[in-house]
């Protein structure tokens, strides 16, 4: 027990130094950017010393240490600054941003991972035969085509060629605002307001983006999935497993896939990471009313304060997911108790 | 006649090469006997030991002039069947426990999962029935051990483990496969006894395969010695000392003993025409 408490506190210890090494790199991208936050602030045409007294009041004049101590005090309290763009606290700006991306990014994880298990572990069992093949197949193309061609292309086809799905955006213009915000989330906030047909319609404009996603987050996951069953079908407990007689699906989903779900926790994880993270070139294309798009439009217009506060939540649920992995694989992993 | 093999090879492609790991073994077994294989590592007596339960791999090519347990035609049977034969007739136990007992799934799950094959039974008579077989191969503290992981008990104990496991569902044949070489000498000694008294008290065959000749001659009736694999000699465990092959005699040779110390142990001499005049 006290070798377990001392463990969870090294892994709190070091997540506790990423936390500080991510603020102090999303402080100095603030400071080395060439953008000037006083010009963004006052001006273009504004004179000399009006300049100067919005520096010294910004505190741009003290040294970076100081500047990047009330930096994180205001973090600390939860300020992460105002967007020039907006005129809004950035973090309320997150706040109304994020449900966006973290719907689609959800959405995208539960269906990557209901395909892309299954589809690694028949292909594991099934090594070298044509289902392998076509699994294998189907994966690089997913994995090597980078996915805002992926999202290009599934825009030409499904909604320019075949009408199925809607253009870009996340609702029809009808039903825009006309569900009032409790979550954030469109299909869960439609429901609680009993509204059917916005729900369809959320449903409607989450699917195309929602599919490109899970098809590339799919490729990885069945491709570690094959990975590790592989090597877990290997092991001398199949043999034995075998050896008392159970079925060919006893020993693989009995024996095999218990060793190999630890491992996938970690998988799965990352791959969540990756899906809140590289959103932003997912909600460009999809002019996806999420996280991504807000840092994207932040940064093509200079506003730092956004930018450095999105990258820092982002880099913040990056960690906080490495650190779920972690204390899932301690619940989970008889070894490591 | 419990185990009758006649004229087994077997065969691995790789590369469009064929190796033959096997070539035309044959050995009997009656009921209540006990047979040691005796070779080198690669001389093939473990895959024998696994065509016999069909647990080799697709790749392997198995053919023989006739392999039969209990009057059943191995070859010609079903996965199905074959199933009811593994575990349910025919308990293997394996070489190490670390790595054949299931890292992730306690000791009694795994002899609790093994006893619902082949029994009828809920979850709770499992679970007796586990501790039960627990207690017969005489672990330490068999309630600890129901409900620990394969890593938080000793080699020894794994293999006490791994032996409850395979006799489970009460097979007149248990099959060994080196199941001491991965422990130590003390416990080694530990397990054999316990396999042997296992092996009388429940009238079971018994098939034991190691590198070690003196040991198996001392749990054995017969012992048949393998060389690339082929058998060599099968000879009855009290003529050891008579034994008429060369290899067998050689082996035999290489064994430092503390009666006549030796001050430089004989190197095995190998001769290839031991292989020719058994293919013919």
């Amino acid at each position: 027990m006290n070798q377990r408490a001392k463990s969870f506190a090294a892994t709190l210890g070091s997540v506790l130094v990423t936390l500080f090494g991510l603020s102090v790199i999303t402080f100095m991208i603030g400071r080395v950017m060439p953008v000037d936050p006083v010009l963004a602030a006052v001006g273009d045409n504004a004179p000399a010393d009006v300049v100067a007294a919005a520096r010294a009041a910004m505190g741009l004049d003290d040294p970076l240490v100081v500047q990047y101590w009330s930096y994180i005090s205001n973090v600390l309290q939860g300020d992460l600054g105002q967007s020039v763009l907006t005129r809004n606290p950035v973090v309320s700006d997150i706040a109304h941003y994020f449900p966006a991306t973290l719907e689609m990014a959800t959405l995208a994880l539960i269906l990557a991972t209901l395909l892309g298990v299954p589809a690694g572990i028949v292909a594991a069992v099934k090594r070298g035969s044509l289902t392998d093949q076509i699994i294998r197949v189907v994966c690089i193309a997913g994995h090597s085509v980078p996915v805002f061609v992926l999202a290009l292309l599934g825009l030409l086809i499904f909604y320019v060629g075949l009408d199925l799905v809607p253009g870009p955006g996340r609702q029809g213009f009808i039903y825009d605002g006309m569900v009032p915000t409790v979550t954030g989330i469109l299909l869960i906030d439609s429901l609680l307001a009993g509204d059917m047909g916005a729900f369809w319609d959320a449903a409607h404009h989450l699917a195309l983006p929602v599919l490109i996603l899970a098809y590339f987050s799919m490729a990885y996951i069945t491709r570690m999935t094959r990975a590790f069953m592989l090597d877990a079908l290997k092991g001398e407990f199949i043999i034995s497993a075998r050896a008392k007689g159970l079925s060919g699906w006893k020993v693989v989903m009995g024996h095999a896939f218990p060793n190999v779900a630890v491992q996938l926790i970690t998988v799965l994880a990352l791959t969540y990471a990756g899906l809140l993270e590289g959103a932003v070139i997912t909600e460009t294309v999809f002019a996806w009313p999420g996280l991504g798009q807000y840092l994207t439009t932040a940064l093509m217009n200079g506003d730092m304060n956004p930018v450095v506060g999105t990258t820092l939540v982002i880099g913040a649920i990056y960690v906080g997911l490495n650190l779920l992995a972690d204390i899932l694989y301690r619940v989970f992993d008889p070894r490591v108790k | 006649m419990l185990v009758d093999i006649e004229n087994l090879r077997i065969a691995f492609e790789s590369n469009g090469k064929r190796f033959e790991a096997v070539r035309g073994v044959s050995f009997k077994l009656e009921a209540r006997q006990k047979l040691g294989i005796v070779g080198e590592s690669g001389s093939g007596k473990s895959i024998t030991a696994r065509a016999l339960m069909r647990l080799l791999p697709p790749q392997a090519q198995v053919t023989a002039d006739r392999m039969r347990f209990d009057g059943i035609d191995i070859q010609s049977q079903s996965e199905r069947e074959m199933r009811k034969l593994r575990g349910g007739r025919a308990g293997f136990i394996l070489q190490d426990p670390k790595y054949s007992l299931n890292p992730v799934k306690t000791i009694g799950n795994q002899i609790a999962e093994a006893w619902r094959t082949h029994n009828k039974g809920g979850k709770k008579e499992a679970r007796e029935a586990a501790l039960d077989l627990l207690e017969q191969v005489m672990i330490r503290d068999p309630k600890r051990v129901l409900d620990a992981y394969p890593h938080e008990i000793s080699g020894g104990m794994g293999q006490r483990a791994m032996i409850a496991m395979m006799l489970a569902p009460n097979p007149t044949l248990l099959i060994a496969d080196e199941p001491t070489s991965a422990l130590d000498a003390s416990v080694e000694a530990e397990i054999l006894r316990l396999i042997d008294e296992l092996v009388d008290t429940r009238n079971m065959g018994l098939l034991l395969i190691s590198h070690d000749l003196p040991l198996v001659s001392h749990f054995c009736d017969k012992v048949s010695v393998m060389y690339m694999g082929q058998v060599m000699e099968e000879l009855a465990a009290g003529e050891l000392a008579q034994a008429k092959h060369p290899y067998t005699q050689g082996l035999l040779n290489c064994l430092p003993s503390l009666d006549h110390p030796r001050t430089d142990l004989p190197v095995l001499t190998r001769d290839p025409s031991w292989l020719e005049e058994k293919a013919q």
